[in-house]
């Protein structure tokens, strides 16, 4: 019976196994369809994997060279566009959609041997903490399926938790890789802003995606990010930074950085009592195993949440409005015989109610009257917290906090709340609104039997730094 | 009193001009003209999910070379903005355009006036991409949507509103057409639409200081028609004005078949475009090193050209003007009078038959296939008189633009060098001595005009062979 730990351990077994890429993509494929309840894929490429792995069993015993990424089975949320498949991003104004071109990120994985085996469920367009606004059904999370996996990234934050892939794609936005790995026991790391190409990952606030990946050990996460990284011509806002060799970095151990923490996180009344306590005790081992922790003030806690709902919105209005019903994707056209109807029509009925929400404040926040109180305002605090960060990081080499205030709710818990539900990301939408790489480590399981993590934040580009970390926190 | 001594026009334009870049502003598809409707168009034109822009650098130099020529302030720190609404040939439902930021500010075109030489002062030069077409007589139902067009780069010239005639209007645009093909940055063909004018029109009393409510005409395809839709706004407002009717705030059309315009919507319908800088672009700086190598790789311009054609050269206002009324013209020019000092006997030849040349086969200096070293050899063999200028013009020339190989060498195959052989001359004197004894006895009288009538009889009947200077000398001599 196959069984997965780790691509280096994968690898090895390769080596003594010729039909093994064929022995894992069946695996994998019996392992979704057994877990068809937790809603985490839209479609299983089955046929497609299986040819994939023939062939790369074949090259492999034929004595060509192994890509970083031989065989490794891949999922993609469904916001990443994959050349000749469906993408939908979770909403019925792209339903049957199928993208022409690959994203720059599955091209690089294709191109070291990983095999895509399907689409993941997501919250619709990305918004959303939950996986609860997705026009094709909620996804559930695999260690307790009364509860959320969170969102937006939450099918394919399942995959990974549920054995049902080795790595998966998300895109994080204001947390939604980091916060449902949170919730379902894994790793989710989002870069920093530019180090992946957003070209084909189907934007929802340009200046704040990134594609981020989740898995089972740092090591796989850090070869996935090495491999993805890196200039890319269909993208201006991709850096040309170098691109170091996380892995080698992902395996170190070390001791002695200084890392920081906001007091105002801790003491924030949102925060569930079993998590600030969690998160207080790892500080003192922290403090035992070398480091230096120290708690910093940051007054702006209350408003990150307004800033980051203002400027995602604002630019989410405008990244769909290329949804208008003429080139692709859904149309209405019962009853409609004038242009502003089928405008009105299509993007009624193809967007989901939080989606339509998001639309409209955006718009509210850029119309003329408004913008310079609430969008104008909104960049001067991130300009503030951009100009604060690096104030920090003169004095530090990490900030640390919990990744969210609460574990994962019960389904249906906040749907009714969007205030209850914009707070959840409280934590995390600070690493976006300001760029900085991000990742959650799952440390800790809470008396409800969830599990919960820690988020940690390095500097701009210093993703090696932020895995070292990582690895150091993780070791035992 | 006359109403224009009563009223002051006053008239702001705006020209788009599509720059000549191989490919669009923020992606890799072709921008030429008159393809398949809907064949330039990757994902990123059709804003398929998850494309995105990215910036054409040829675009940016032109803009700037543009601005440069305009005399504009080049500004440094640049970003693009997002105009938002929807419409179907808009396929992001947005477009991308400088809109607090225009890569040029300030700046001036000259022109030259009926009063003399005028600047006209520029407000901005700003880049933002095309929309697709949309037609609507393609189809008796539906309109239909060609995207060929969509992301194509443009420069918007916008000027102050600081244009008084519509006779100004006109040579402003036919000075800004003649500036842009001459920079190499737009084709300037106003049909094709890659030169496009909209007239922002108002009227005052001459006292007045304020400006007068205004109205835009748009969809104006040549510049004679900027120049008439401006004098039929500029009477139907005087119009109003004088009936004590109020101006409306409105967007107008200009409709060739009657030389009219009419309303296509009013000031209260404007759109809230929702303008922010576009997420997907990171701003860009241009430095000083940047400029000033755009700057210094710039071509003479037209004014200063011909300054150097006059004072230097010795042409004449008229020939040097001519000359430089398109920059390939003048550039041939140039290449000749590098290699030949004969200047006015160039541009003569390029005024005269070579332009009769190209205008009957409908091309340009570009398609001009006569080598600049062949076309001096031909300016030199009628200057040293081996051949006659209208048998060099309308012989020999359409001969070598036939042949293409050395003018003496041709000429003398085909016979056209001038005789000066006394011999043979005398010959032909003779026979027309002896054809005409009672114009001989006329002239003998003391009627000494005739002797042209002689030298153009020895002309026929030698072909146009005989060098007439000999021919004279030589009639003279004999009639004597």
């Amino acid at each position: 019976m196959f069984s997965y730990t780790s691509i280096k351990e994968y690898h090895s077994f390769l080596g003594t196994n010729p039909d093994g890429c064929m022995q894992a993509v069946k695996h994998y494929i019996a392992a979704i369809e057994a877990n068809k309840h937790l809603n985490a894929f839209l479609e299983v490429f089955a046929d497609e994997a299986l040819q994939r792995a023939a062939e790369l069993d074949k090259q492999r015993t034929e004595g060509q060279t192994m890509g970083r990424l031989h065989g490794v089975v891949v999922s993609l949320k469904d916001v990443i566009c994959y050349k000749g498949h469906k993408v939908t991003a979770a909403s019925k104004i792209l339903d049957n959609f199928e993208s022409v071109y690959s994203a720059t990120a599955v091209e690089r994985l294709l191109a070291e041997g990983a095999i895509i085996i399907g689409r993941n469920n997501c919250d619709e367009f990305a918004m959303g903490s939950s996986s609860e606004n997705s026009a094709f059904g909620t996804v559930k999370n695999a260690r307790d399926t009364s509860r959320v996996p969170g969102g937006s990234s939450g099918g394919s934050a399942v995959a990974v938790q549920a054995d049902l892939t080795m790595i998966s794609l998300g895109s994080d936005t204001g947390g939604s890789v980091r916060q449902p790995a949170d919730f379902c026991g894994i790793i989710g790391m989002k870069p920093s802003y530019g180090r992946i190409s957003r070209y084909g990952l189907i934007a929802y606030a340009s200046s704040f995606d990134q594609i981020g990946i989740f898995g089972k050990n740092l090591a796989d996460v850090a070869i996935a990010l090495e491999v993805m990284s890196g200039e890319d011509n269909f993208d201006s806002t991709a850096s040309s930074k170098p691109v170091a060799h996380y892995e080698e970095h992902s395996h170190k151990l070390i001791t002695g950085k200084k890392i920081a923490y906001f007091k105002q996180v801790l003491d924030h009344p949102g925060i569930d009592p079993e998590i600030k306590a969690a998160t207080e005790n790892y500080i003192q081992t922290l403090k035992d195993k070398g480091f230096i922790v120290e708690a910093i003030n940051f007054d702006w806690l209350d408003y990150i949440v307004p800033t980051y709902y203002i400027l995602t919105t604002a630019e989410a209005t405008s990244n769909l409005s290329r949804f208008d019903g003429v080139r692709y994707g859904f149309r209405s056209t019962e009853g409609i015989d004038d242009l502003n109807e089928m405008y009105k029509q299509s993007r009624s009925k193809g967007f989901g109610k939080e989606v339509q929400r998001r639309i409209l404040l955006g718009n509210f926040v850029l119309s003329s009257g408004y913008f310079d109180a609430y969008f104008t305002k909104a960049q001067q605090v991130r300009k503030l917290l951009s100009d604060n960060t690096a104030t920090i990081f003169e004095q530090y080499d990490a900030i640390i906090s919990p990744t969210v205030p609460a574990p994962a709710f019960k389904l249906g818990e906040k749907s009714d709340d969007s205030v209850a539900m914009y707070l959840a990301d409280i934590y995390t939408v600070y690493a976006n609104l300001v760029g900085l790489p991000s990742i959650s480590v799952p440390l800790f399981t809470h008396s409800n039997g969830m599990p919960f993590g820690l988020q940690l934040m390095t500097n701009h580009y210093e993703e090696e730094l932020m895995f070292a970390l990582s690895n150091s926190f993780l070791a035992k | 009193m006359n109403l224009m001594d009563k009223y002051q026009i006053v008239i702001g334009l705006e020209v788009h001009a599509q720059l000549q870049t191989n490919s669009k502003l923020f992606c890799g598809d072709s921008i030429a003209f008159g393809a398949e409707p809907n064949t330039h168009v990757s994902p990123v034109t059709l804003a398929h999910p998850g494309t995105l822009p990215k910036t054409n650098k040829k675009a940016v130099e032109y803009a700037v070379r543009l601005g440069i020529a305009c005399n504009c302030e080049i500004v440094r720190y640049n970003y693009f903005a997002r105009k938002n609404y929807f419409y179907p040939d808009l396929p992001k439902g947005y477009q991308i355009s400088q809109h607090t930021t225009p890569i040029c500010k300030g700046g001036y075109v000259t022109i030259q006036s009926t009063e003399g030489e005028k600047q006209i002062i520029l407000n901005r030069i700003h880049m933002e991409e095309d929309a697709g077409k949309s037609i609507h007589d393609a189809d008796d139902f539906y309109t239909c949507i060609d995207l060929n067009r969509a992301g194509t780069p443009l420069v918007e010239i916008v000027t102050e509103p600081c244009i008084h005639s519509s006779e100004d209007a006109f040579q402003y645009i036919t000075e800004l057409r003649k500036l842009v093909q001459w920079l190499g940055v737009c084709d300037g063909n106003m049909e094709e639409g890659s030169l496009r004018c909209d007239a922002n029109v108002s009227v005052r009393l001459k006292r007045e200081t304020t400006l007068g409510t205004k109205v835009e005409v748009k969809n104006l395809n040549s510049i004679r028609n900027v120049k008439k839709a401006i004098d039929y706004e500029a009477e139907r407002i005087i119009g109003l004005l004088e009936k004590g009717e109020p101006v409306i705030q409105q967007t107008r059309s200009f409709n060739a078949d009657n030389d009219t315009t009419f309303s296509m919507r009013d000031k209260e319908d404007a759109n809230d475009y929702r303008y922010f800088a576009d997420p997907d672009l990171a701003p860009f700086n241009l430095t000083e090193e940047y400029i000033q190598n755009i700057k210094e790789a710039l071509p003479a311009l037209p004014a200063e050209l011909k300054h150097t054609f006059t004072t230097e050269l010795g042409l004449s206002e008229y020939d040097a003007a001519n000359i430089c009324e398109d920059k390939s013209s003048a550039d041939y020019f140039h290449s000749v009078a590098a290699i030949n000092k004969h200047y006015k006997a160039i541009a003569n030849w390029m005024l005269g038959p070579i332009k009769q040349y190209l205008n009957e086969h409908q091309i340009g200096y570009a398609d001009f296939t006569l080598l600049p070293k062949t076309f001096s050899s031909l300016v030199n063999l009628v200057q040293e008189g081996k051949v006659n200028f209208s048998v060099a013009s309308q012989k020999l020339l359409p001969e070598l633009m036939k042949h293409n190989q050395d003018p003496a060498t041709l000429a003398e195959s085909l016979n056209l060098l001038q005789v000066s052989n006394v011999n043979e001359l005398e010959k032909w004197v003779d026979e027309v001595i002896a054809n005409m004894p009672d114009k001989v006895a006329e002239y003998k009288k003391g009627k000494k005009g005739l002797i042209g009538l002689f030298v153009g009889e020895v002309k026929k009947v030698s072909k146009g062979q005989a060098d007439p200077k000999m021919v004279t000398e030589l009639l003279q001599k004999k009639l004597s």
